[in-house]
């Protein structure tokens, strides 16, 4: 998406400052189930954003197309939607494409156009095809002017826009969808105009990142993911997290757990204290993938296909609560809400810092705290 | 609850009239509105229900003769921030920031908090019945003969007592388990802290040391447990000399660190 | 009468040689003795005698240098950055009245400089000839208030001198993050109360006695770092005011640790309203920093009603030298770039901008007001017109001025009944030098000046220079 900087960051800032509110939900059987608590959820923490930024991401949403690619894309004109349309019919087999239906809403104005479209994969070689798609949709959101491919995964699609999260899910018609996973962000930017383009969740391929906090790293981040490829489009900091975690997980092959050591480290004290083999790993994790520490304060909620995962940053400078109850897994800012919502939990929790929450359909949660 | 909430000084009977109130879809502002505005009538015991997330309860009340507040479900962050004199009784667990800047007063936790629990704290009592988070007694204070003190019952995260300068931290280790929390009292210069339940050297901070008990503060142990017990109830038997003490090393830990 | 004026040792009467001696080593250049001295027999100067001529290692490079090696520690300092980086006051000039619109005569007409700090309503709304709506506003009779001055920092003589001027002048003084001693609660109306990173004796009835409070996020002199006073400095009054252990260091830790996170502040502003009220206006005050403008449109959408912005000339009681002479930015450039960010995102009439940072005399107010700033906070300035000498050992809790210091033996020198005396005096002739700037403009209300670059040119300045500023260059 070319001239993203008139777009949404006109004063050329470094970076977006936000503020923000996050959520996630689980099912662990991996049954799809309404977002209604979702979307009070996020009503309840409605101090937290500030209306100018919200989204959704949901996994399980496309039941009747489970081998499809879903590709959300918004266009700021006709003519980009032309050449973006062009770029997927030359290097996909696009079998259906519609608009994404919507319901116009007081709070939730001066949208883009919102289209959907399905491309089927050829029936072998599944990496090679997910690698073309990471490929094509950073070609085409660098390259083509006014559109931007905002999720890009198999039976999962984000949903976002500038508006309280309550009013962007009732634009999207977010209560006729159903999911295993929902995860839901409401922000408060303080220094970019409102776009719809820069609101959360970011997502590449089946990742999807919700975030609070401020990486004082960005730059540092930034630089590391393009030497892989990537392009840091969007200037803000959480669209970095995503591509870090694909590297290191999807690319690399290191398992969710280690990723997360790469990005909140123990700290070099504690490294120290370890014994040997521990030491040998958790050092060369470390000196190798220097650049993706995640520093400042952050919370994240990252999503993937079968997975949720909740992680804060070392020294634990945001919140993040985790909760169990009705078989499902539940992450937020905030313990209120969860509450709000499910009157009937098992267990609360707030992770240590740097130590993920992990839920995985069929398998329950993973917590370790002698990971710390 | 009994026919009167006795705690520390401050006695809420009912003498005096109720308020209950519902906080279901009520912003902060407006919860704490009515709250105040009850209190300025003359209310002196305030129920309030259904209470997802509001902020700064008890915030408003400064300046008005001492009030209790009950709540039924979650309050939201700064619970009792800046307060001075009135007590909060929360029947479930509490947020971030629970008695921050706090001058008075008791708050009690039927449950956990979360981070920064007591920060900047000079005066009160907060008393926590599971566990609290990182940073809790961060920069708590003191000045003449008045502490603040909170006590614990479980086990607390990194950064516990972090630049304490006073008061008093009592973590009780129920439940038998292993404390975990390192940086514990970092960069400490006044005040006292106490654990119970083994945790290791190289847990404590920059400025802190393990100093033997002494007979005052096995009497202030021995209260504080007391105190507990009558409020939660106690599981398990807990002698005051079964305490660790955590003191400062000295007044000015970073002293040989400016020319 | 040098010995016991030096409360640095320089000066000692040998008895046996029958005169007085001084050690050269040990003088700050306060010049304390050669003013009192009663027969003129002093003078301080520079000392000539150093090491050999070098324009890169310097003879304070290499004293410092030989200072870490002996003491490991890290190196600190008082008052404001003293070294050459360009001054853009210096570089802007004031327009006047010619001949197409008259000056006006400030002598004999009114010229008004009343300022009022605070949000401002988008529309205000009337109902049966009333105002309905709109928040709190503090007064101040000239655009200029005595800046963060801490109890501790200062003695209990100087800040009751601040205190006691800014009263008589209706301006206001800022109790810095020591707390605020009971003997000033009396000066309330015209105190701004700080609420600091260490929150040192900030209770309730602090928050309540005060026109406006202050959350400290930073100060110019030592961005994105806390304040620190040494335990030298922390006497029992001070232990007292601050509720810590006497002879202990405050320091304060370097971020509020309740504040994280932008919608941190948001929750640190309503805990302040709900804990006042409602009734006073919350300020921000912050260093100027890379991205101020980006911050400060954060702050105003946080709930801020004034930001106060603090650039790198700005002085401090004490702070490591290192941070005070590289960290931060000029406060004309960040006050022109907060002001046009705030205005083009439409957000500039939702707060007031204080600013602070080497403001040396009322030119540069008057600058600073025509870039856009509503109120500036003096602090050296004020020092210097107590007695201050810029001898930059304030960190050593050894001011032989009285000021910077909580030795009751030195603090005795400022007596506040003729210190606040020449605190008015210095506000007085500022002000009437201000009303002659204005009159000279065409201008006899200060709201007129306010923003309005249109009477401010550059001089000897790039182009990049100027278009940060938003002013035209001199002809242009």
């Amino acid at each position: 998406m070319l001239d993203l900087e008139k777009r949404s960051n006109p004063y050329r800032d470094d970076k977006v400052i936000g503020s923000c509110s996050i959520f996630g939900m689980m099912d662990l059987r991996g049954r799809c189930v309404e977002g209604q608590p979702v979307f009070e959820a996020m009503s309840n923490m409605r101090e937290r954003s500030n209306g100018l930024g919200a989204g959704f991401a949901i996994y399980g949403l496309y039941p009747s197309r489970p081998k499809d690619y879903a590709f959300h894309v918004m266009y700021e004109s006709a003519h980009g939607k032309e050449l973006a349309e062009a770029e997927l019919a030359r290097n996909f087999d696009v079998v259906h494409a519609e608009e994404i239906p919507t319901n116009p809403q007081d709070g939730v104005t001066n949208g883009p156009m919102l289209w959907r479209y399905f491309v089927r994969p050829p029936s072998e070689d599944g990496v090679r095809f997910q690698e073309l798609v990471a490929r094509e949709v950073t070609r085409i959101n660098t390259t083509v002017k006014d559109a931007y491919v905002f999720s890009s995964a198999k039976n999962m699609g984000v949903f976002k826009g500038v508006g309280f999260p309550e009013d962007i899910a009732k634009f999207y018609v977010l209560d006729e969808y159903r999911g295993y996973i929902w995860l839901a962000h409401g922000r408060f930017p303080t220094n970019t105009q409102a776009w719809w383009g820069g609101a959360h969740p970011f997502s590449f391929l089946d990742w999807a990142v919700v975030h609070n906090g401020e990486l004082s790293s960005y730059g540092a981040n930034k630089r590391f993911v393009e030497d892989y490829g990537y392009r840091c489009n969007f200037f803000t900091d959480t669209e970095v997290v995503a591509y870090a975690i694909d590297l290191l997980v999807r690319r690399h092959g290191l398992g969710v757990e280690m990723a997360c050591k790469v990005l909140a480290p123990p700290v070099w004290v504690k490294i120290d204290g370890m014994p040997e083999s521990k030491k040998a790993l958790y050092s060369s994790l470390r000196i190798s993938y220097s650049g993706l520490l995640l520093n400042g304060p952050f919370s994240v909620i990252i999503g993937r296909e079968g997975e949720m995962i909740g992680l804060t940053d070392r020294i634990k400078l945001r919140p993040l609560t985790a909760a169990t109850g009705n078989g499902r897994l539940y992450l937020a800012s905030e313990e209120a809400p969860i509450r709000l919502v499910d009157g009937d939990l098992e267990r609360v929790w707030s992770p240590l810092g740097g130590v993920p929450v992990i839920g995985r359909v069929g398998q329950g949660i993973c917590y370790e705290e002698e990971g710390a | 609850m009994a026919n009167s909430i006795i705690l520390g000084d401050i006695r809420a009977s009912y003498d005096f009239p109720d308020a209950e109130i519902d906080a279901l879809g009520s912003s902060f502002k407006e919860l704490n509105e009515r709250i105040k505005l009850a209190a300025d009538k003359g209310v002196r015991r305030i129920v309030l229900r259904r209470v997802y997330g509001q902020r700064y309860i008890g915030t408003r009340l400064n300046g008005l003769p001492p009030v209790s507040i009950e709540i039924f479900g979650t309050p939201g962050n700064d619970l009792g921030a800046f307060m001075d004199g009135h007590v909060i009784l929360v029947h479930g667990n509490a947020q971030d920031g629970v008695g921050n800047t706090m001058h008075g007063g008791e708050i009690i936790v039927e449950g956990r908090v979360g981070d920064v629990l007591g920060m900047s704290m000079v005066a009160g009592s907060i008393l926590v019945r599971d566990d609290a988070g990182y940073r809790a007694a961060l920069h708590m204070k003191e000045y003449g003969r008045t502490f603040p003190s909170i006590v614990i019952g479980g086990t607390a995260r990194d950064f516990l007592g972090e630049y304490m300068a006073g008061g008093r931290v009592v973590v009780l280790g129920l439940g038998n388990r292993k404390h975990r929390m390192s940086f514990i009292g970092t960069g400490i210069h006044g005040g006292t802290i106490y654990i119970r339940g083994a945790f290791a050297r190289e847990q404590l901070g920059e400025g802190a040391e393990v100093a033997p008990l002494q007979s005052p503060d096995l009497t202030y142990l021995k209260a504080q447990i007391e105190k507990f017990g009558q409020m939660f109830g106690l599981s398990e038997e807990i002698a005051a000399n079964q305490f660790t003490k955590v003191v400062p090393k000295g007044r000015r830990p970073y002293s040989s660190l400016y020319a | 009468m040098c010995a016991r004026q030096c409360g640095f040792g320089v000066h000692t009467y040998d008895e046996v040689a029958d005169r007085m001696i001084s050690d050269q080593s040990k003088c700050a250049g306060c010049q304390r003795c050669a003013v009192l001295c009663p027969t003129g027999a002093i003078t301080v100067g520079l000392n000539p005698y150093s090491y050999a001529p070098n324009f890169y290692w310097t003879r304070e490079r290499i004293t410092d240098l030989k200072r870490q090696a002996e003491s490991g520690g890290v190196l600190l300092t008082g008052c404001g950055n003293d070294k050459p980086m360009r001054v853009y006051w210096d570089h802007l000039v004031l327009d006047a009245s010619q001949v197409t619109n008259p000056s006006i005569d400030p002598l004999r007409e009114p010229m008004e400089l009343r300022t009022f700090l605070g949000r401002k309503p988008r529309r205000l709304e009337i109902v049966d000839g009333q105002p309905v709506n709109g928040d709190p506003q503090v007064r101040i009779e000239l655009p200029v208030m005595f800046s963060a001055l801490s109890y501790g920092a200062v003695s209990a003589q100087a800040q009751e001198s601040l205190a006691r001027a800014a009263k008589a002048v209706g301006t206001l003084f800022n109790s810095g993050e020591g707390g605020l001693p009971r003997g000033l609660r009396k000066f309330a109306d015209n105190a701004v109360v700080q609420c600091a990173s260490g929150r040192f004796g900030v209770d309730p009835g602090y928050l309540r006695c005060s026109a406006m409070v202050e959350i400290k996020i930073g100060q110019g002199a030592k961005p994105g770092i806390g304040g620190h006073l040494p335990g030298e400095k922390v006497s029992k009054s001070i232990s007292a005011a601050r509720k810590i252990p006497v002879g202990t260091d405050a320091l304060s830790p370097a971020p509020q640790h309740d504040i994280y996170s932008i919608e941190d502040l948001r929750t640190l502003i309503y805990a302040l309203k709900e804990a006042t009220d409602y009734e006073k206006p919350v300020s921000v005050k912050i260093a100027a920093v890379n991205n101020a403008a980006a911050i400060a449109s954060g702050i105003v959408r946080a709930g801020a009603d004034v930001v106060a912005i603090d650039g790198i000339r700005g002085g401090t009681g004490a702070a490591p030298k290192v941070i005070r002479d590289n960290v931060g930015v000029p406060i004309e450039m960040a006050l022109a770039s907060v002001d046009s960010r705030l205005r083009a995102e439409g957000i500039r009439n939702q707060c007031s901008l204080v600013v602070a940072g080497g403001f040396r005399c009322s030119a540069d107010v008057v600058k600073a007001i025509a870039l856009g700033a509503d109120a500036v906070y003096i602090g050296t300035a004020a020092l210097v017109a107590m007695g201050c000498t810029l001898c930059q050992k304030c960190h050593t809790g050894i001011c032989n001025w009285g000021i910077c210091t909580t030795d009751p033996y030195l603090s005795k020198r400022i007596n506040p009944d003729i210190v606040s005396r020449r605190l008015i005096g210095l506000l007085c002739a500022w002000s009437l030098e201000i009303k002659e700037m204005l009159g000279g403009m065409g201008i006899n209300a200060i709201e007129s000046l306010r923003g309005n670059r249109e009477h401010l040119r550059g001089v000897g300045l790039s182009d990049w220079e100027l278009e940060v500023l938003g002013v035209k260059g001199a002809g242009q």
